[in-house]
């Protein structure tokens, strides 16, 4: 392993590392889990009307406090057979397009999206590059910010990435304690830029992915506190606590007439990141006079010739390699 | 360092003069490459371009005018990994001569004007940050205001892992302006260069109304050191080239850079700009001439009217469970000046 410009903070490393082994805690509640104990009635809706059904999203309609809403959700397996039959809550294209259809039916009815995000990420395999990965997250993302309903989204376990945002655009996002929210995972993160995966834990504390960071850095609008030890411990109390946080965004959100719904929503993306800018107006484009015109057609001296792109910014050897995300 | 002698002209040999092409390993002579459109004159290959190139390739001369130069990167979350962001920022600026990865402004090809975003590669593997997504976002704001077709040229490896999920977030605010652009009757065109992968590809750039790519550019979600690493399978070959993603239906065509400008052309002709007139209709059901009255009246007697005289009557929009559907939106966006309350 290569040596590290600064001591890294051991402190910070360990305490953002235990987050994501509690996010990642298989005795975590997950969202088939979480449903019964939190609405009181479901109904499992199936299928892309395309290709498949993916059991790695499952969602339907759902009764809050007598209310009807869609849920939509990752699911994880709790144990090897399930984890394999949900593909470790990792979708598929046909999982993210279940999730548009459901959403359409939501919008259409008039009924609040409410959305559980519990995913390592999108699946990265060759079967779902050839259905149009990438489509089905980025119409995905489309639809979400569109919607005319109130959305509500909790991310209760790992928000890992694109696959977690495919469903993770919302008029409220909030995140259990112990929930980690990232653009890559941890040891992708440590693959990349460390050129090794042991250094994952330090990964995990330089990209803030912790729900405290989040909150800090305007990407979620509250903290679910989670029982005892964490949301492995009791899943009931867990559910009645993100029961209540459900409630309570609903109806502030709910009040809201859906224009400024939408553009509230709109505005919020529109918020989030941080850039300077100098305010200064763009150069304005300097009108060539008619000796300016002629004078550059016969390279006459004295007429400036206008600068060409490929000199401003020059082309050269192509850089290292990407920084991409999975 | 070797000495130059004025005289030997050996010396100033074909290291820089010539570039070995990756595809069919033959030596290009710079000067042709540049001639060529940096295309291999033997087997065709693309090379990478950078955007400066790539203005004077679509646009007409001395019409692109860039927009919001100043934007540039923070450091939100204070990152450093064997090097801090902000230094890997500044070596990039060095290298590419570039404040970002990414490029704006307004332009014409053939006369048609249009709003343009460009990546390049070389910047930080032309990954989006807050910075490269707000000027995405704001091209497709100025395609909105000032009724242009919208057209970004990707060559990314995806979202910046260097601001967290601050890029993850730009996937959604550069997408979000997407479904406004659909209201108004404003068409994107999207541009598929080698290589545009990860978080840039899982939104807008897969959202063209027309998506055209670059012969055999690498173009898929997942790195394949990502893929490979995750599904521990050999991948197939070519499973990620813009040939796979034409066979299977995810792009409309695939364009030889020589013909990317006439294709342009062609195709801002074909899907012009809905005439603001088009859109009018549809922005109330009750706006347009005598039947707008007569469903006026209707809705003031009620249903009796409708009855009588046999029109069907919408029922106020307002009152339904739907709520108020905003109407199709012919201009300018709705300012965002509403910050969410926390």
């Amino acid at each position: 392993m290569t040596e590290l410009m600064a001591p890294p903070d051991h402190a910070a490393v360990d305490a953002a590392w235990r987050r994501v082994q509690l996010a990642r805690h298989p005795q975590r509640p997950r969202t088939l889990d979480l449903i019964p104990r939190i609405f009181d009635d479901f109904i499992e809706l199936h299928g892309d009307r395309g290709f498949r059904d993916d059991p790695a999203i499952v969602g339907g309609p759902a009764l809050l406090e007598g209310r009807p809403l869609m849920v939509i959700g990752h699911q994880k397996g709790t144990d090897t057979e399930s984890n394999i039959m949900r593909n470790f809550g990792s979708a598929h294209p046909e999982g993210f397009r279940k999730a548009q259809r459901l959403m359409r039916l939501a919008d259409k009815l008039g009924l609040p999206v409410v959305t559980f995000l519990d995913t390592a990420g999108a699946f990265p395999g060759p079967a779902a590059e050839e259905r149009g990965q990438a489509e089905a997250i980025a119409s995905s993302i489309k639809l979400m910010t569109g919607i005319q309903v109130p959305t509500v989204v909790v991310i209760v376990g790992e928000g890992g990435s694109g696959g977690a945002l495919a469903i993770g655009v919302g008029d409220r996002v909030l995140a259990l304690e112990n929930a980690v929210y990232s653009v890559i995972s941890p040891e992708g993160c440590a693959a990349i830029l460390w050129r090794a995966p042991e250094a994952a834990p330090m990964a995990a504390a330089a990209m803030r992915m912790t729900a405290a960071d989040q909150l800090e850095l305007g990407v979620i609008d509250g903290i679910i506190d989670e029982p005892g030890e964490g949301a492995h411990t009791d899943h009931e109390a867990a559910a009645r606590a993100i029961k209540r946080a459900l409630l309570e965004a609903l109806t502030t959100i709910g009040a809201t007439a859906t224009p400024e719904l939408l553009t509230n929503r709109y505005a919020r993306l529109r918020h989030i990141g941080t850039y300077t800018e100098d305010g200064a107006p763009a150069a304005e484009p300097e009108l060539p006079s008619l000796r300016h015109r002629i004078g550059r057609i016969l390279r006459l001296p004295g007429v400036p010739r206008r600068p060409r792109w490929s000199e401003v910014w020059p082309s050269g050897e192509d850089g290292p390699e990407s920084e991409d995300e999975s | 360092m070797p000495i130059k002698f004025p005289f030997s002209r050996r010396r100033s040999g074909p290291t820089d003069a010539w570039t070995k092409c990756p595809s069919c390993d033959q030596q290009v002579f710079n000067k042709q490459l540049e001639r060529n459109l940096r295309v291999c004159p033997h087997c065709g290959h693309h090379f990478r371009m950078g955007i400066g190139e790539r203005i004077e390739l679509l646009l007409d001369e001395g019409t692109f005018v860039e927009r919001d130069a100043s934007l540039e990167s923070g450091d939100p979350l204070g990152f450093a990994d064997q090097k801090p962001y902000p230094d890997r920022i500044e070596a990039a600026k060095v290298k590419t001569g570039l404040r970002e990865a990414a490029v704006w402004g307004t332009g014409a090809i053939d006369g048609q004007r249009v709003a343009i975003g460009l990546f390049d590669f070389r910047f930080m593997g032309g990954s989006m940050g807050s910075v490269v997504g707000e000027k995405i976002a704001r091209c497709f704001e100025a395609a909105l205001a000032e009724r242009l077709p919208a057209i970004i040229v990707s060559a990314s490896g995806g979202a910046r892992m260097q601001e967290g999920t601050l890029s993850l977030l730009q996937l959604a605010k550069t997408t979000a302006p997407l479904a406004r652009l659909d209201d108004a009757g404003v068409p994107f065109i999207s541009i598929l260069t080698d290589p545009t992968t990860g978080g840039v590809l899982a939104s807008f750039a897969s959202l063209g109304d027309a998506i055209i790519a670059e012969p055999r550019a690498l173009i898929g979600f997942a790195g394949a050191r990502v893929a490979s690493g995750t599904v521990g399978e050999d991948l197939p070959e070519g499973f990620q080239s813009a040939e796979f993603l034409l066979e299977r239906g995810f792009v409309d065509m695939i364009t030889p850079r020589a013909e990317l400008r006439s294709t342009l052309s062609r195709l801002l002709r074909l899907l012009p700009v809905a005439p603001v007139e088009a859109i009018e209709p549809e922005q109330g059901q009750h706006a347009w001439g005598p039947i707008g009255v007569l469903s006026g009246l209707a809705e003031r007697v009620g249903g009796a009217v409708s009855e009588t005289i046999g029109i069907k009557v919408e029922p106020d929009a307002g009152g339904s469970g739907n709520g108020d559907r905003p109407a199709r939106s012919s201009g300018a966006p709705e300012p965002a000046t509403t910050e969410d309350e926390r």
